[in-house]
């Protein structure tokens, strides 16, 4: 694929984020950490008003709009900061356009900043990855 | 100081991992599917390697893991969240070389930088920094991970 600087794509990566997603999430990653899936201990525990998903779900569902649109193996790097918490009732749509395009020995390396959004339209996670395409 | 332990990747837990993140790619799930064989057989989601935790010997957010040693208390910090107040932070990438089920991984990890700062709605914030290497059976290195975990003062506001 061809990609050019201002190239966008995205995609709802979630819909109504519920507490099956986030244990399914904590069984697959092994991050079983209460304040995930304990509602008793998220409160309790950390003053939080329920359990929240794991920031590593977020950027693992965004790392499918990702693999979705520049193919499985083009990252080179993907790196985000985790903005806000994500509850459940949440539906994320992350984004990402091209900033950069570079070519190296024959191959384009795209860089592509990363944004997933909330339904409020809130940022949950950013970032930029880079791709060979 | 650097930790190290194994992390054989199987078929099945990229299969758990990849339905977790919505992402049933047939790269990731389908061995016979073009998406596959154009990798060279099945490859792994860009944050798969996060589930080499069931394979940490330490890993501190597991406290029901069963373990022959009396369970070590529950640490927070070294990157990554944490019980209580930890937060994750960051998360950085730097893919190598494709993973697939049947490497054998050997996880290393170091610790990072570590430093404070003022946060605008969680009191003080602490920072600290972990890198990870994933180097496959043959000696090649995979990934490159950077995790920052924050301690917070409080609950982070919402």
């Amino acid at each position: 694929m061809t990609l050019k600087v201002g190239d966008k794509h995205e995609q709802v990566v979630i819909e109504n984020v519920n507490r099956t997603h986030i244990v399914k999430y904590a069984g697959a990653s092994g991050d079983f950490n209460p304040l995930h899936h304990d509602d008793t201990k998220a409160k309790d525990l950390a003053g939080y008003p329920s359990v929240f998903a794991h920031g590593m779900l977020s950027m693992g569902l965004t790392g499918r709009m990702l693999t979705d649109w520049l193919g499985a193996t083009a990252l080179k790097k993907y790196g985000v900061r985790f903005t806000r918490q994500v509850w459940p009732g949440d539906t994320l749509t992350a984004k990402g356009e091209v900033t950069d395009v570079k070519e190296e020995g024959g191959k384009q390396l795209a860089t592509i900043k990363v944004v997933t959004v909330n339904q409020n339209g809130e940022s949950v996670v950013e970032g930029e990855a880079v791709a060979e395409v | 100081m650097a930790d190290s332990f194994e992390f054989p990747v199987d078929r099945t837990q990229v299969m758990l991992f990849a339905r977790s993140v919505l992402d049933i790619n047939p790269a990731f799930v389908e061995p016979d599917s073009p998406e596959a064989k154009a990798n060279g057989g099945l490859v792994t989601p860009p944050t798969f390697v996060q589930s080499s935790a069931h394979y940490q010997p330490d890993y501190p957010l597991d406290l029901t893991r069963p373990r022959k040693d009396a369970p070590a208390a529950a640490r927070s910090g070294g990157g990554g969240g944490g019980l209580g107040r930890g937060l994750h932070a960051e998360q950085h990438y730097e893919y190598h070389h494709p993973i697939h089920p049947g490497d054998v991984l050997t996880v290393t990890t170091k610790p990072g930088e570590r430093w404070e700062k003022e946060g605008r709605r969680g009191g003080k914030l602490m920072f600290s920094e972990s890198i990870t290497e994933y180097t496959n059976q043959d000696g090649v290195l995979c990934v490159t991970a950077r995790s920052i975990g924050v301690q917070t003062g409080r609950a982070v506001d919402q």
